[in-house]
């Protein structure tokens, strides 16, 4: 309760419970309708994804009928009378492992080289925000398919690709909020007791910087899963006719006019994906920042 | 006074949104034109609050519920949202605590002073408004050429954006102004021309002030009556002189025994506890539990606001015995200070430092005997933090020697070796960035004996709680996060990070600086004990020359970056030899000025 506090420098607090801080953050961001709404969206795209494949009446590849055909199954056939919803079901995996992995990638990276740079504040902080400069310069997707062009679409290159591109835009993120952390006394403290300096990054100015870093998370999640579908639909995918929401959106669209389903399905599922992650994203944040809410004065 | 009051607040009450806590309760004062009335108090009292509600403004999270607020025949509290927009700057202004805060960056301070007095309507066109700001610039003894209003805030110093702030609250001529501690933040020598201002400008122009403050004697210097404030009740309120002379409320008279002075070389009157929070104040009188005066009636009801002489009223059942009672509850005289003449732990020879190329610091040549307390005293930019990271091994552009035990020491810490990093401990200025607000109290403490291995195993956890119960902290406290303490609980803890490496020297750097006076009256009483019973040497870095008084043995006076004086604190603070030393000390407010 720090209403009652009178200046900057004397807050009063009161003894109240202990505040682990990370999970009131989740906790009060849940309290915001958007969170939930969030949580549902992304959650039912990830059960589709994780569990499709056990309900799902037909294999990927099985050749339930005719081609484009509208009256077998419940959403019909695709462009070579494969089952749409079986396809739908199986193909969320990969979307959603690929993503995922390579948005640890890039947050990995991105931390290690933000948090560095951030503390460094000399020639190598320089250094490193010029490289991460230089691979902004380009658009995410135009150095991911110069790498898949070049080595060929294999599943750990799209991951490679695509965590190393996400890398530079957490770093920018990162580095921004551990910038005034790093200017604070408790890490001058640190580092006059002469405490090793991984033990600062990580100990110290890490645990300060995680509401950021659980928004940016969420964020790049939502930017992968629009990369790694947009690269399928390219056609960079490891296993060409393996189901993948991106890769039925390319091959159905010739008949987008006459069966629908094979290109809506993916495309609904991406879009209620993307737009879950990006709603927790933005819960989180606000409940970071505290715009909703309804005490205090901070 | 003969004049109608300015502004009457009556029964105040400002509650907690939403609940049946109070912040603030019963308060009533008036304020005729021209005078200018104190409204003391420590953190957490409520005086801003209060200071607030006269602009009928509340902050968020704070409603209020009850009382008036009377300019003339106008209720602010009865107005609504609009009308009060219109009051605010023109009736009633505001000056707040941090003038670069409240400037904005991106507009000159012309534009901004303008902009004040066309919202407002002021003047019939642009030249008339031209005309008062010129005049407005005059009044706050800045320059009003042109050139200067083209400034930004950022190109001013700290005293001078104070200025620009008071020629804004003053801008319309208003009839209360409201200053939330206008000087925090500012040197002596700024301060001392900033209250001039205020007091020559009330006076001007017939003003009616409350000026908000945790610093008596700023108050006794300026303000003809005070109220004191304690736990969002007003509890004495009387003139000035008369209170600081004989005050009616015990908690007054602590407050005033925990002001250092200049004059008497005495130990600090902290006061024990902790003033209780909304919600948790007792039954009775809120400072009963702390009180040393308690009777059993004390704890029945919260007495009312009574007179006890003409113009002076306290809240204490046993206000006349506490008025007669003489002297006032300041702790013991110190003996007279000996200075120690072993050989120095630490000594410094020409040491300079600066940033970029800017020398801040320059030729410092000093040495610190085992058990002694050598204060460095300056105003802000004379050079002493930067001197005293240098020490600790924070600052990497120095020059000259510093040597521990005649070691020679490396600029950067990690450039020591680490018995040197352990020896030489460093106490921030403010506890609420030294403590990282992630981690517990005891994480927190046991980090150094975790690097210099100096306990293991369960050992560990037995040193913690030792360390927090030496700086008077219960080892319960190990379980707690930095923001469920308050700032003097902070700093112990702080404290007792650096006690638990046995170190030789204490840095202290403007330790107090963020602290309230009862709490900063416990924390020198603390630094005093433990450098007595453990013979620790101490660099005590302060702008503040009174406490100087209470602590050290000897000063230094630090201006521009080198030192003017160097001397036993008597022979320093009673026979300045250097101008600088004595405009400083003609500087400091004291209570003197409000009892003589």
């Amino acid at each position: 309760m720090t209403v009652v506090t009178d200046t900057p420098f004397t807050p009063e607090p009161e003894a109240t419970k202990s505040r682990p801080p990370t999970g009131t953050l989740l906790l009060s961001a849940l309290r915001l309708w958007r969170t939930r709404v969030g949580l549902v969206l992304a959650g039912g795209m990830v059960a589709v994804a994780l569990f499709g494949p056990f309900v799902a009446p037909h294999g990927p590849a099985d050749f339930v009928g005719a081609p484009n055909s509208s009256s077998v199954g419940i959403f019909g056939t695709d462009h070579l009378g494969q089952d749409v919803l079986s396809r739908f079901l199986w193909g969320g995996r990969s979307v959603l492992a690929i993503s995922a992995a390579a948005t640890l990638i890039g947050l990995v990276l991105g931390v290690l080289v933000g948090l560095i740079a951030a503390y460094a504040r000399n020639l190598l902080d320089d250094g490193l925000m010029r490289v991460m400069d230089v691979i902004l310069a380009f658009p995410q997707i135009m150095l991911a398919l110069v790498a898949l062009v070049t080595l060929g679409a294999k599943t750990w290159l799209i991951v490679l690709a695509v965590g190393l591109t996400t890398m530079p835009r957490v770093a920018r993120v990162i580095r921004g909020s551990a910038q005034p952390i790093v200017e604070r006394d408790f890490v001058a403290a640190a580092d006059a007791l002469g405490v090793p300096r991984w033990r600062i990054l990580f100990a110290e100015v890490l645990p300060n910087i995680l509401s950021p870093l659980m928004v940016e998370a969420s964020l790049r999640l939502t930017y992968a899963i629009g990369l790694v579908a947009s690269l399928a639909f390219l056609g960079f995918t490891p296993n060409p006719n393996g189901a993948d929401w991106g890769l039925m959106i390319f091959e159905n669209r010739i008949a987008l006019s006459v069966q629908p389903w094979g290109v809506m399905l993916p495309i609904i599922a991406i879009a209620l994906l993307t737009l879950g992650t990006g709603l927790i994203g933005d819960g989180v944040a606000r409940a970071a920042t505290g715009i909703d809410r309804t005490r205090g004065s901070e | 006074m003969s004049d109608a009051p300015a502004i009457v607040v009556e029964n105040l009450r400002i509650n907690l949104r939403g609940s049946e806590i109070d912040i603030v309760d019963d308060v009533s004062f008036a304020i005729a034109p021209g005078e200018v009335l104190g409204l003391v108090g420590e953190s957490g009292s409520g005086k801003t609050t209060a200071g607030l509600a006269l602009l009928g403004h509340a902050r968020r999270g704070v409603e209020i519920v009850a009382g008036s607020v009377r300019v003339g025949d106008i209720d602010v509290l009865t107005l609504d949202h609009n009308q009060r927009r219109r009051l605010r700057g023109r009736v009633v202004s505001y000056v707040p605590q941090d003038p670069a805060a409240s400037l904005n960056p991106a507009l000159r301070i012309g534009t901004q002073l303008r902009e004040t007095l066309e919202v407002h309507g002021f003047g019939e066109n642009d030249s008339d408004r031209t005309n008062r700001l010129a005049e407005m610039m005059r009044e706050v003894l800045l320059p009003d050429d042109p050139d200067y209003l083209r400034r930004y805030p950022h190109e001013l110093s700290g005293g001078q954006q104070q200025r620009v702030g008071l020629a804004m609250a003053f801008a319309c001529r208003p009839r209360v102004i409201v200053l939330d501690e206008p000087t925090t933040g500012l040197d002596v020598t700024t301060q001392a021309h900033v209250l001039n201002t205020v007091r020559e400008l009330t006076e001007l122009h017939r003003a009616a002030a409350l000026y908000v403050s945790h610093d008596l004697a700023v108050v006794a210097t300026l303000a003809a009556r005070v109220a004191v404030m304690y736990a969002g009740r007003v509890v004495e309120l009387g003139p000035t002189g008369e209170m600081f002379a004989a005050a009616a409320h015990p908690y007054t008279r602590r407050l005033i025994g925990a002001i250092p002075h200049i004059s008497g070389r005495r130990q600090l009157a902290s006061i024990p506890g902790r003033a209780p929070s909304p919600g948790q104040r007792p039954k009775g009188c809120f400072f009963a539990p702390r009180c040393t005066w308690r009777e059993d009636r004390c704890e029945l009801e919260l007495p009312p606001l009574r007179l006890v002489s003409e113009a002076h009223s306290a809240r204490c059942v046993r206000a006349e015995e506490v008025r007669e009672y003489p002297g006032l509850p300041s702790g013991d005289t110190l003996p007279a200070s000996e200075v120690p003449t072993e050989t120095a732990v630490l000594s410094l020879r020409g040491v300079g430092a600066g940033y970029g190329g800017l020398q801040v610091v320059h030729d410092i040549t000093l040495s610190l005997a085992p058990h002694e307390c050598l204060a460095v005293v300056g105003e802000s930019g004379s050079g002493k933090t930067t001197l005293a990271r240098s020490i600790a091994g924070l600052h990497r552009e120095r020059q000259g020697e510093i040597e521990l035990l005649g070691e020679p020491l490396a600029a950067s810490s990690r450039g020591r070796p680490r018995e040197a990093r352990r020896m030489i401990q460093y106490i921030f200025q403010n506890p609420y960035g030294s403590l990282n607000p992630r981690r517990t109290i005891g994480q927190i403490v046991r980090q150094p004996v975790d690097l210099f291995g100096t306990a293991q195993g369960s050992d560990v956890d037995k040193r913690v709680g030792e360390m927090l119960e030496r700086v008077s902290l219960s080892a319960s406290y190990a379980e707690r996060y930095p923001d469920q303490l308050s700032g003097g609980e902070r700093q112990r803890v702080a404290i007792a990070r650096a006690l638990i490496c046995e170190p030789a020297v204490l840095v202290c750097d403007e330790i107090t600086s963020a602290l309230d006076v009862s709490v900063q009256a416990a924390i020198v009483d603390l630094l005093a004990e433990l450098q007595r019973d453990l013979g620790l040497s101490m660099l005590f870095v302060t702008h503040n020359l009174p406490l100087v008084r209470s602590i050290a043995q000897r000063v230094a006076v630090m201006n521009r970056g080198r030192i003017v004086e160097l001397g036993t604190v008597d022979s320093v603070l009673l026979e300045p030899g250097d101008d600088y030393t004595k405009a400083l000390l003609a500087d400091t407010p004291s209570l003197g000025a409000a009892t003589t």
